[in-house]
């Protein structure tokens, strides 16, 4: 039974794993942009619903309501204004800028900040648990975030497939010249698909406040995981992405349960193993 | 009947130029403070990281934000051989190059795999596991890292100024090899594989050129170099923990920074590059992390309104080569003519 | 009355590559005019230009008497220009429906929604649901004109419709011209069949490296004619 709990553990953190990876899928999907300061963007978003929490006495999930449209207008008017210009076929730019970013939030961050740890307090709600079979329970939070991951991505699929956006941002990514001639502004479409990511990391940011410490360096960490996710997932298949994150939480889990100091290791060591035997993922829709 | 010639006007000026300040620079210690000759041994680590990461990626178009992999492997295996097997150190440094490339073959085979900005994150992954893996081995200090033991360091040289001329010494001989090597590769038939790969790697590949096996063999030599340059650095450091052997800080976002301003793709962007990053380093100090954020900034300007970098903006415009890597045919005719 | 569409001497370049030399042209309410060339000519590149995916470095450009100079391509669209591009290029991601759908994204109001497309084409609405590239190259090819078409313009740039296509297939598109043209629309056609061209435009002009080597009604340009301005002797 204590496997099978670990194993459930392993599965619930999955989802916000996969939550890390899915606003990174979106944009490497819709421009090709891989945004090295994605995790920092994560840490970012957990001090957003900090001040949003002190400022107005809410609890954190409250608080999305506001973290959500900031993140989103953030998104929005850094690749309008800076990553915008990063695109083409030169490698490097993107690379560098969005490293360089990642510096600058991460120092932004220590500055305003300090190198502290923080947590945001959910309430009664963490500590709430109830026994799902004889001798496995699961917490309350625990589940809430994995089914609101599940309605991320489900909500991304339907996005992208269903509606005029996700056709704008599907013809932008196949052929941006074309996508003009019907209309589109691209530099207006490669923001939106931002905003988009951003709005995402927001929800990931807050769920992952609320869950572990946080302090302005953690972000290459998530930027990792979500980075694992994507390739163990395989490239440009969102439910790929939820079945990467579930089995990185579920090796990570695993690792932990052999030895603490294993539990990173046990992640990072199942990724390049799947890199090894099947670098298309399990579930590849796009090749790299 | 014709020849390749590399030199050009501002190439022999340059040579002349690094040739007088190599003599000034091997008898610093002779005319310089301890502290003076600790910066000089720094700047030239740097140098020599700088180098190594831009012929990585400015020519052979590998952007690795993970070479503190193996600046910390090299570091550890200096600890482990000298601690453990009672290697001298600079023997050790010498036998982490090997170490580092051997380690790179699978690395390599691994990461690439992954193309691109994905790439770049692999070799991260690559460098976390290896800190991780540091973290571990309870011998060697584990999580908290260890200290270079007082037999040790006293093997080197009797006296501790005797002790820190070696190291600069070392760190001078070890950068100018590295330099000359990537010279001479740059001059060689896979240095002009290279230099066409740099500036268009599917014309390139088309003309018959082995592209992944020259990006392979990019891969390994650079982390040959790295290993060599990271087992110096932790010598002179005299300590070691996994978090400043695996810093991403240190070891990859300065390096980068240095190289892009500097300028990317060209030899000599490195050397500009580390100078005006140590002068700005003096000048702001007290800043703590918002120097690391103004170098963010920089960085990020430069990237995208002065890409060539420092260096590359004044060698477009003036034509300037600082060393002599271009070539030109010259006919046999034309030199007779000349004379 | 204002012609709908004026060229006016415009030069366009590809970096340090002059493609157009001092290109005018014109085209008036309802018109059909052809473009031929040999390849390389400019011909593309001048279509482009009307729809604003190129900037040309002098002259200008008037639509219904307003300049769009350097108007980007998206809002040229909505100013009621669309072209139908060289290789078909349709979403590869997108399915023909959808293909259509996105055509309309500029909302422009006018005759034509996805019903009377597949009316045009009947074999698109059998595909509907297919992924653009399942398609032959003909119905790829009607696919992009329903396209363009779904942006109810007033000026159709149709370049080189027949190409890669089997005269049948070729002959099967332009006999729906006529329904195309019916109210009113005009139309710039760039092609290499010269015959075709010919039989479907009122007006020819001949573009010989980057410039207009010839301009007039069709009827009266003979194969002499042509061959001088197509090949420059």
């Amino acid at each position: 039974m204590q496997w099978f709990n670990i194993v459930l553990q392993g599965v619930l953190i999955g989802g916000l794993y996969a939550m890390f990876a899915a606003g990174l899928s979106l944009i490497f999907g819709v421009m090709r942009l891989v945004n090295i300061a994605h995790g920092d963007l994560i840490v970012l978003a957990a001090y957003v619903s900090l001040v949003v929490t002190q400022a107005m006495g809410v609890d954190p999930l409250t608080s999305l309501l506001l973290v959500v449209p900031v993140m989103a207008v953030i998104g929005y008017a850094l690749q309008r204004g800076l990553l915008n210009r990063t695109l083409g076929d030169d490698l490097l730019p993107p690379l560098l800028v969005t490293f360089g970013l990642s510096i600058i939030i991460q120092n932004g961050l220590l500055e305003l900040f300090t190198a502290d740890s923080r947590r945001l307090q959910a309430g009664a709600i963490e500590v709430q648990a109830f026994e799902l079979l004889q001798g496995v329970w699961i917490g309350v939070l625990p589940l809430l975030q994995f089914a609101i991951a599940v309605a991320v991505i489900a909500g991304l699929q339907i996005l992208f497939y269903r509606t005029a956006l996700g056709r704008a941002f599907r013809a932008t990514s196949d052929d941006p010249s074309v996508a003009q001639l019907m209309g589109l502004d691209t530099r207006h479409v490669f923001a939106m698909a931002m905003a988009l990511s951003l709005a995402v990391i927001a929800i990931a940011g807050v769920f992952l406040a609320v869950r572990t410490n946080f302090d302005p360096a953690i972000g290459p960490a998530r930027l990792i995981f979500g980075f694992e996710a994507v390739i163990i997932g395989g490239l440009g298949s969102m439910w790929g992405t939820l079945a990467g994150g579930i089995i990185l939480g579920v090796s990570q889990a695993i690792g932990a349960q052999i030895d603490p100091g294993w539990q990173l290791l046990a992640g990072h060591i199942v990724f390049l193993a799947i890199l090894a035997a099947r670098p298309q993922g399990f579930f590849p829709k796009v090749s790299g | 009947m014709s020849r390749v010639e590399h030199a050009t006007p501002s190439s022999r000026v340059g040579v002349a130029l690094i040739a007088l300040a190599l003599v000034v620079l091997a008898v610093a210690p002779y005319w310089s403070d301890r502290q003076t000759l600790r910066l000089l041994a720094e700047i030239y680590a740097f140098v020599a990281l700088a180098s190594l990461w831009n012929l990585l990626a400015g020519y052979a178009g590998l952007v690795s934000v993970g070479q503190q992999a193996f600046v910390g492997l090299g570091g550890y295996v200096l600890f482990a051989l000298a601690i453990l097997l009672g290697v001298h150190p600079i023997a050790a440094i010498l036998i982490a190059g090997p170490i580092g490339a051997l380690v790179a073959i699978p690395v390599a085979a691994l990461i690439f795999r992954l193309r691109g900005a994905y790439f770049a994150i692999g070799t991260w992954v690559v460098a976390e596991v290896f800190r991780l893996l540091a973290s571990q081995v309870s011998v060697l200090g584990g999580g908290s890292g260890i200290s270079l033991p007082a037999a040790v360091v006293v093997a080197m040289a009797p006296s501790r100024q005797m002790r820190e001329f070696e190291i600069y010494w070392l760190a001078l001989t070890l950068t100018v090899i590295a330099l000359g090597a990537i010279v001479i590769l740059l001059r060689s038939r896979h240095g002009l594989a290279l230099t066409a790969i740099r500036d268009n790697e599917l014309a390139a590949q088309s003309n018959g050129i082995d592209v992944w096996r020259i990006k392979f063999i990019v891969y390994v030599l650079t982390a040959f170099g790295t290993a060599m340059i990271g087992a110096l650095i932790f010598l002179q450091k005299l300590r070691i923990s996994p978090d400043t052997a695996f810093s991403v800080n240190d070891w990859t976002a300065f390096v980068i920074f240095i190289t892009v301003i500097g300028g990317i793709g060209r030899i000599e962007g490195p050397i500009v590059g580390t100078i005006v990053f140590f002068l700005l380093r003096q000048a702001l100090a007290d800043l703590g992390s918002l120097y690391l954020l103004m170098m963010g900034a920089v960085a990020i300007v430069v990237m995208l309104w002065a890409p060539k970098g420092l260096w590359g903006m004044i060698a477009e415009r003036l034509g300037w080569q600082a060393l002599p890597l271009q070539r030109h045919l010259v006919f046999e005719k034309e030199a007779e003519g000349k004379q | 009355m204002p012609d709908l569409l004026e060229v006016k001497a415009i030069d366009a370049f590809y970096g340090d590559f002059q493609a157009l030399f001092g290109v005018s042209l014109s085209v008036e309410a309802g018109q059909i005019i052809a473009v031929i060339g040999a390849n390389g000519a400019g011909k593309s590149t001048l279509l482009k230009t009307i729809a604003g995916l190129m900037r040309p470095r002098q002259g200008e450009i008037l639509f219904e008497g307003m300049p769009v100079t350097g108007t980007p391509a998206f809002d040229v669209v909505s100013r009621g220009i669309a072209l139908v591009p060289e290789g078909r290029r349709l979403f590869p991601s997108l399915t023909v429906e959808e293909n259509l759908l996105i055509g309309g994204q500029s909302h422009r109001p006018g005759p034509w929604t996805i019903a009377r497309i597949y009316e045009l084409f009947p074999m698109l609405a059998e595909r509907r649901h297919l992924p653009a590239p399942a398609l032959s190259g003909g119905q790829q090819q009607m696919a992009a004109i329903g396209r363009a078409l779904m942006a109810n313009p007033q000026l159709l740039l149709c370049d080189e419709i027949s190409l890669g296509l089997a005269p049948i297939v070729v002959r099967d598109i332009y006999a729906q011209l006529p329904q195309i043209v019916a109210e009113g629309l005009s139309l710039i056609i760039v092609e290499q069949d010269i015959a075709q061209a010919l039989r479907a435009a009122s007006r020819v002009y001949c573009l010989q490296e980057g410039r207009v080597a010839l301009n007039g009604p069709a009827r009266e340009l003979t194969r002499e004619m042509i061959s001088a301005a197509y090949f420059g002797v």
